[in-house]
């Protein structure tokens, strides 16, 4: 098929309509709710055929989602940010049932402060959750996305939700050229979903219900889970090797580009990884041996696959678009715990914060993360973590301060304010 | 959808293209902007803000002095600014000291406020298609037929109309904008870092303490649609519309209810639930103009306004 210009919310709606759901439960969130609008749009003309339902709250639609995959019907969902959030306790609870369905989280930045764009925060908080976890780059990854997520969520070795992570404004509201499979060959690759068992019917009712009490057998359902998660690596690499031969796109579980001979790499995942590949590029035409490693797959954490990429380069520059209080980067303590005690892993990891709450990342930083990390392997030495924070920047919020405290000291009756 | 149409024309003109709109608060007046990239057959790794723009347009001058809006940044010699201004562009050159190549939006019909320029964006995005110069004006007129398509006939003819005009107009500049380099990793600037300190709570913590002062933000100006209380109709039930006013814009007199129009933002809220259905309303264009005419003819119309707050 030709490729036609199309947002990632859209390229996201595309994919639930290719996959062919049954049931969407939704509630809007800026800046997902053009999927649901989308949906909502195509189920109303009968251009796609399924049921959406609007719920009260992202809790109640998380519920309803998992309720639904659990009677044996495919579902699709999407939220944000806050929604995702308010959504935790389901997500879970749904995973702890192994419901298998598929979730967009079109990550934003979380309050405080209030913010509408992206980082990972958000999707990093259902980390440990059960929920599978798919990062995309650009728009075309985010339909071919859904679709290998339908088919990794509903594999028997698996059985667990799916959330597919795309980045607000970034890719949410970003045209780019997307080339839709035609609903044939995304109905070979996804044939409709059998639940085996989970079935659910009026005529015969039955009933289906979580409960234990005491550690032994919640330690066993838990590790069961865990075991699941750790399936669906294998899993994954054959769906993709399966996808990649019908449609001709590579969908490993990592992306290595550029990195066969590289001394250093990036590593980072979600929409400025194409920064990262751009920097590459140029790095590469200034002589400097430079790749870019980025999961794809984040949960399950792909550690061996990692590992063998990194085989021979001598520094990693971890890119982390998220940041967990009083540690740093997750992505940097992740990849260094997977490293951990193999003789072969590179010795240096340079840690960068960046992109939090959709601040850019230019490429002069790219190359500067670069030659950083560059000096790092020539030292021998890892430098602190840095925060991607220019001196620009910081007078432009001095001004802001400087305005907030004008205006209280003005205003404030007692005179000067005491900070 | 300007840039819409623009990236819409890029890609219709074989170019791979990647356009995104970047905003902030959902409301009127608030600034917008959008970005459009297009390349010869690769595909785009950049995204999100344009460093260093070829291409600039403004559709409103206003912005041009609004630090969020960093209309001036980045910019480089040879770049091209289009400004819909009533200002000409030397004017607009000498007072910010711009080393660019401006040109001003032409307006088919001169107006007295320019913001009042019908299918401005459309208009926009025809000037700078004809600037682009690789944009044939069919291939413009498609790209808005695809764009607006939802609108109906009428609506598409009217902005490709004016489309059309504004890529005629500047023919005479057709290929003014020249195509961007990629940067080099060879020899650039570095990134000032800065290491930032421990910062006192007091400023450091995202919380703004000051004395209320959010009745002089005239959240009024954000109003599409404005709510008039009929008196005659008005039985007084104050506490109704005045409780319900999710932002507090009714304030009560001897049980009289009268609304501030400083900050009313116009959700019809109290007109829904009005009891008596004397609350009315209308479009504030409208309203507007009903205002403008009785001050011209010195017809007192004073229903419902809040004159006595200023």
């Amino acid at each position: 098929m030709e490729p036609i210009l199309l947002t990632g919310n859209a390229a996201a709606a595309w994919g639930a309509r290719l996959a062919g759901v049954d049931y969407v439960p939704a509630f809007p969130i800026t800046p997902q709710t053009e999927i649901i609008e989308t949906l909502g749009a195509w189920l109303d003309s009968g251009a796609m055929p399924g049921r959406m339902v609007t719920l009260e709250s992202e809790h109640s639609m998380l519920t309803a989602a998992g309720a639904a995959a659990a009677t044996g019907v495919r579902v699709f969902s999407a939220t944000s940010s806050q929604g995702l959030l308010h959504a935790m306790e389901m997500l879970y609870t749904v995973a702890g049932w192994r419901a298998p369905f598929v979730l967009v989280n079109v990550s934003r930045g979380l309050s405080a402060p209030i913010t509408l764009e992206a980082d990972h925060n958000d999707v990093l908080a259902a980390r440990d959750s059960g929920f599978l976890q798919i990062h995309c780059t650009d728009c075309q990854e985010v339909v071919d996305s859904v679709l290998l997520a339908y088919r990794l969520a509903e594999d028997t070795a698996v059985r667990l939700p799916v959330m597919v992570n795309l980045d607000g404004f970034y890719l949410s509201f970003t045209r780019e050229p997307v080339r839709l499979p035609d609903l044939a060959a995304a109905r070979e690759f996804l044939p409709p979903f059998d639940p085996g068992s989970m079935r659910f019917a009026a005529s015969a009712p039955q009933s289906q219900a979580v409960a234990v009490l005491g550690g032994s057998p919640y330690s066993y359902f838990r590790y069961e889970t865990h075991l699941a998660a750790r399936n669906a690596i294998s899993v994954y690499q054959r769906i993709a090797a399966e996808f990649e031969s019908r449609f001709g796109r590579e969908r490993g579980a990592v992306e290595a580009y550029r990195c066969d001979d590289a001394d250093i790499v990036f590593f980072m995942i979600g929409s400025f990884a194409s920064k990262a590949r751009e920097a590459v590029d140029r790095l590469r035409e200034a002589g400097r041996r430079v790749g870019l490693l980025r999961p794809r797959l984040l949960r399950p954490y792909p550690a061996e696959i990692i590992a063998s990429a990194l085989l021979g380069v001598r520094g990693v520059a971890v890119v982390d678009q998220n940041i967990s209080m009083g540690q740093g980067g997750v992505l940097h303590t992740e990849l260094a715990a997977a490293l951990y005690g193999r003789g072969s892993a590179p010795a240096i990891l340079t840690s960068f914060i960046g992109g939090l709450g959709g601040r850019e990342i230019a490429p002069q930083e790219f190359f500067e993360m670069a030659e950083v990390t560059f000096r790092a392997v020539d030292e021998g030495r890892s430098p602190p973590p840095r925060l991607l924070y220019t001196e620009t920047e910081l007078r432009e919020l001095r001004k802001l301060q400087s305005v907030a405290l004008a205006e209280r000291e003005q205003t404030s009756p007692a005179g000067r304010a005491t900070p | 959808m300007a840039s819409r149409v623009l990236g819409t024309a890029l890609f219709r003109s074989g170019f791979t293209v990647q356009d995104a709109p970047k905003y902030g608060a959902e409301r009127r007046g608030a600034p917008i902007f959008s970005t459009v990239r297009a390349a010869r057959g690769t595909a785009i790794n950049e995204r999100g803000v344009i460093h260093n723009p070829d291409l600039v347009v403004v559709a409103d001058d206003t912005l041009l002095t609004v630090p969020a809006a960093g209309i001036l940044q980045g910019l480089e010699q040879g770049a091209v600014v289009l400004v819909n201004s009533r200002e000409s562009a030397e004017t607009w050159q000498h007072r910010l000291n711009l080393d660019v190549q401006l040109v001003i939006l032409p307006a088919a019909a001169e107006v007295e406020d320019r913001a009042e320029l019908p299918h401005i964006g459309a208009t926009c995005a025809g000037a700078a298609a004809s600037l682009l110069g690789v944009i044939a004006p069919d291939v413009l007129a498609a790209a808005i037929g695809e764009e607006l398509a939802g609108l109906g006939e009428l609506v598409v003819e009217q902005n490709r109309r004016n489309a059309l005009a504004a890529y005629r107009a500047v023919q005479d500049k057709k290929g003014l904008v020249r195509e961007g380099k990629a940067v080099a990793a060879g020899d650039y600037t570095p990134p000032a870092w800065v290491e930032l300190s421990v910062d006192d709570v007091g400023i450091a913590a995202p919380d703004v303490r000051a004395v209320a002062n959010s009745v002089q933000v005239r959240t009024g100006l954000w109003r599409t649609l404005r709510p008039t209380i009929d008196y005659d109709h008005c039985v007084n039930c104050w506490w109704v519309c005045s409780s319900l006013c999710p932002d507090s814009a009714i304030r009560v007199e001897n049980n009289t209810p009268i609304i501030d129009y400083d900050h009313c933002k116009g959700c019809m809220i109290c007109v829904g639930v009005c009891p008596p259905h004397a609350i009315q309303g209308e479009p504030e264009y409208l309203a507007q103009q009903r205002e403008a005419q009785s001050a011209d003819t010195g017809a007192g119309d004073n229903n419902g306004t809040d004159t006595a707050d200023g």
